[in-house]
């Protein structure tokens, strides 16, 4: 929502903006740090080096608009302003977590702030996004559907039919590619057949744009520039974010090296909440508000920590719960029974 | 009292569930023209409520889910069992489980018709009945009607239904007619409908098997066998008690399934009634499935390997000959 704004709320909302980067990024090295020390399962799928492309759309969204997102998908709820706690128990698949441990790190979400839903599977969530952009042309409701994807997503069928359908209901939605180089181990270089993601948005006759991944302040005015468009009725964007991560696929999941080590140390100096701390600073934020944001920030995870290592795991029978909506089905049939 | 169609039961449903609700729309490719006779409804309703599809299977199948997680309630029309494939992933990753990995955040009452085309020369890739594979994901609710009324009241029950609901309807019953009251007898998802009653064999049908086995037991009467026909109805949740006292009063069990022998439907209620009601039984339970080869074209191959009321009897004869294996 950063239209019209005065030099001073222009200057607000990034200082905002960096504040969420930097939730993003303490809760990720939190979750690092509880991987490491054998307190949670599996594997991390970490946003670190992309939070700006989080931060950015997630400010271009309005206050009812939803977003479904991916596998990667831990900044959104936190840049969307859920509460680090119940996120946190969800990582370490507490019963107080947001979807009581039944989601987990592949599928953080806070429906409640409007990060409504994500899915660890490549392309998968779009045609569901496509769903519940369609309910609000429907029911003429004003939100817009941010749907978010990768550079490896780009090659799915399932992308393709979500555009095309999205396109020719000209639905309220915003596609957002997170292109950050790699699908996994798989440079987009290789896999993909356009230098630019963006441009296969003119197969669906709508606009593609690309956006410096490393900037909230540019993701956010071109996604800005995409909701308004869906808002209006004009139909669906395609915003492709250049973006990084400078750690591995996911934690807890080694491979062979697979980029250059100077590749990945070039991105690692541009770190986008080092440079963007910087750009508040020259634009006249003083150093002391940063400090002090480092540390709410700070405290905020370390009791996010303390809430998560301090709940309960699910009770055992919790097991047959959200089956069903119908609770009449959460349970095993009186007539069977399980070993 | 007044008879239906299959066909038309379902229409009627359809009808009557958008016009008290106007959150329901349908979905399909080729409907607003009707391809599969269930009617246009553009008559009655607008564009935006009766919406063709592109053939895009996986956007349209998970664009139904989203639509239901905020407020539509979505009834897709598939077409045909074997376009369904196409868009497995959905089912399987966001139809089955987004209620369950959301805990109950998010809710997803959407149906889907999948209409089984077998038996009528459609070849290898359009002759699938997939429902086994269905049952394998927990989460979904699976009904197979059998007679009009039931299509009727088990169709409305699956629109006004919170979870997911996959409607796998026989195209064999499409053109069967039968009473349908207003409103419908009583059909719940979750239960199984005695359709005839007999004290000697006990035999489960699905889909156009419970025509067969009607079919078998008249002809088994005349032989002096008296067969119990269960209609499933619903392959998930399955009704246990109703199978379970069937079995305990005849002790013996066949299950007529057209889906291919390997896991089918037929396994599960086999194995399940081994499992469980074993000391009840007093002969071998017996599959009469479809054989596990492919559906070929020509009629004179395709025909062989279906479940009919032939089989069916031969299975039942052969268990009712059988002594007690206990006693």
């Amino acid at each position: 929502m950063a239209r019209m704004q005065s030099p001073t709320d222009a200057v607000r909302s990034m200082v905002g903006m960096w504040r969420q980067m930097l939730r993003i990024r303490r809760f990720d090295e939190a979750a690092t740090r509880l991987l490491r020390s054998g307190q949670m399962p599996g594997v991390l799928h970490l946003t670190t080096g992309q939070e700006a492309v989080v931060a950015g759309s997630s400010a271009a969204m309005g206050p009812d608009d939803l977003l479904i997102g991916t596998h990667r998908n831990h900044g959104y709820p936190v840049a969307r302003g859920g509460d680090l706690g119940p996120l946190m128990a969800e990582v370490l698949g507490k019963a107080t977590g947001v979807c009581q441990g039944r989601g987990g790190e592949m599928h953080l979400i806070d429906p409640s702030v409007g990060a409504f839903f994500s899915s660890a599977i490549l392309g998968s969530g779009l045609p569901v996004a496509v769903g519940t952009a369609l309910a609000s042309q429907v029911q003429r409701s004003g939100r817009v559907t941010l749907a978010t994807f990768g550079d490896g997503a780009s090659n799915e069928g399932a992308v393709h039919e979500s555009m095309n359908l999205a396109a020719i209901w000209k639905l309220p939605i915003v596609f957002l590619c997170e292109n950050n180089g790699y699908a996994v181990t798989v440079p987009a270089s290789y896999a993909v057949s356009v230098r630019d993601i963006a441009d296969r948005a003119a197969a669906y006759s709508m606009p593609g744009t690309v956006a410096d991944g490393s900037d909230p302040v540019a993701v956010r005015e071109a996604v800005q520039t995409a909701r308004d468009r869906a808002s209006a009725g004009q139909g669906p964007s395609l915003v492709e974010a250049k973006t990084y991560r400078t750690v591995d696929h996911a934690e807890n999941l080694p491979s062979q090296p697979y980029r250059p080590e100077e590749e990945v140390e070039s991105w690692r100096k541009r770190d986008p909440l080092t440079s963007f701390r910087g750009r508040l600073l020259q634009d006249g934020v003083a150093a002391g508000e940063l400090d002090k944001i480092e540390q709410e920030v700070g405290e905020e995870v370390a009791a996010a920590v303390k809430f998560a290592s301090d709940s309960p795991f699910p009770e055992p029978t919790a097991l047959w719960e959200h089956m069903y909506a119908d609770q009449s089905l959460n349970r095993p049939a009186a007539s069977l029974s399980w070993p | 009292m007044r008879e239906l169609t299959y066909l038309a039961a379902i229409r009627e449903a359809q009808i009557e569930e958008m016009t008290s609700d106007d959150t329901v729309i349908l979905m399909g490719q080729d409907i607003r023209a009707n391809l599969y006779g269930t009617g246009s409804f553009l008559d009655m309703f607008s564009e935006e409520r009766i919406r063709d599809l592109p053939t895009s299977e996986t956007a349209c199948v998970g664009a139904a889910v989203g639509a239901a997680m905020t407020g539509l309630r979505p009834v897709v029309d598939m077409g045909s069992a074997s376009f369904s494939f196409v868009a497995l992933d959905q089912f399987i990753s966001e139809v089955s489980k987004i209620h369950y990995m959301s805990a109950g955040q998010l809710k997803v009452p959407v149906t889907y018709r999948i209409p089984l085309m077998y038996n009528g020369g459609v070849g290898v890739q359009h002759s699938d009945r997939p429902y086994p594979m269905f049952m394998q994901m927990p989460g979904l609710k699976l009904i197979c009607p059998t007679t009009p009324s039931d299509a009727k009241a088990m169709m409305k029950a699956a629109i006004r239904d919170d979870d997911p609901v996959i409607v796998f309807e026989d195209t064999y019953n499409w053109s069967s007619r039968g009473p349908v009251a207003d409103p419908p007898a009583s059909a719940p998802i979750g239960t199984a409908a005695i359709a005839r009653e007999g004290d000697d064999v006990t035999v489960v049908g699905i889909g156009r098997t419970v025509a067969f086995a009607l079919a078998a037991a008249g002809e088994l009467a005349d032989s002096g066998v008296s067969a119990e026909v269960i209609d499933l109805r619903s392959l998930a949740p399955i009704d246990w008690d109703t199978i379970f006292g069937s079995v305990e009063k005849t002790g013996r069990l066949v299950v007529a399934d057209a889906a291919v022998s390997t896991c089918s439907a037929a396994s599960e209620i086999a194995a399940t009634v081994a499992e469980h009601r074993f000391e009840a039984l007093r002969a071998p339970v017996r599959r009469v499935t479809s054989l596990p080869v492919h559906s070929p074209y020509t009629p004179a191959l395709e025909r062989a390997i279906y479940p009919d009321a032939g089989k069916i009897t031969a299975a039942v004869l052969s268990v009712a000959k059988q002594a007690s294996h206990g006693n």
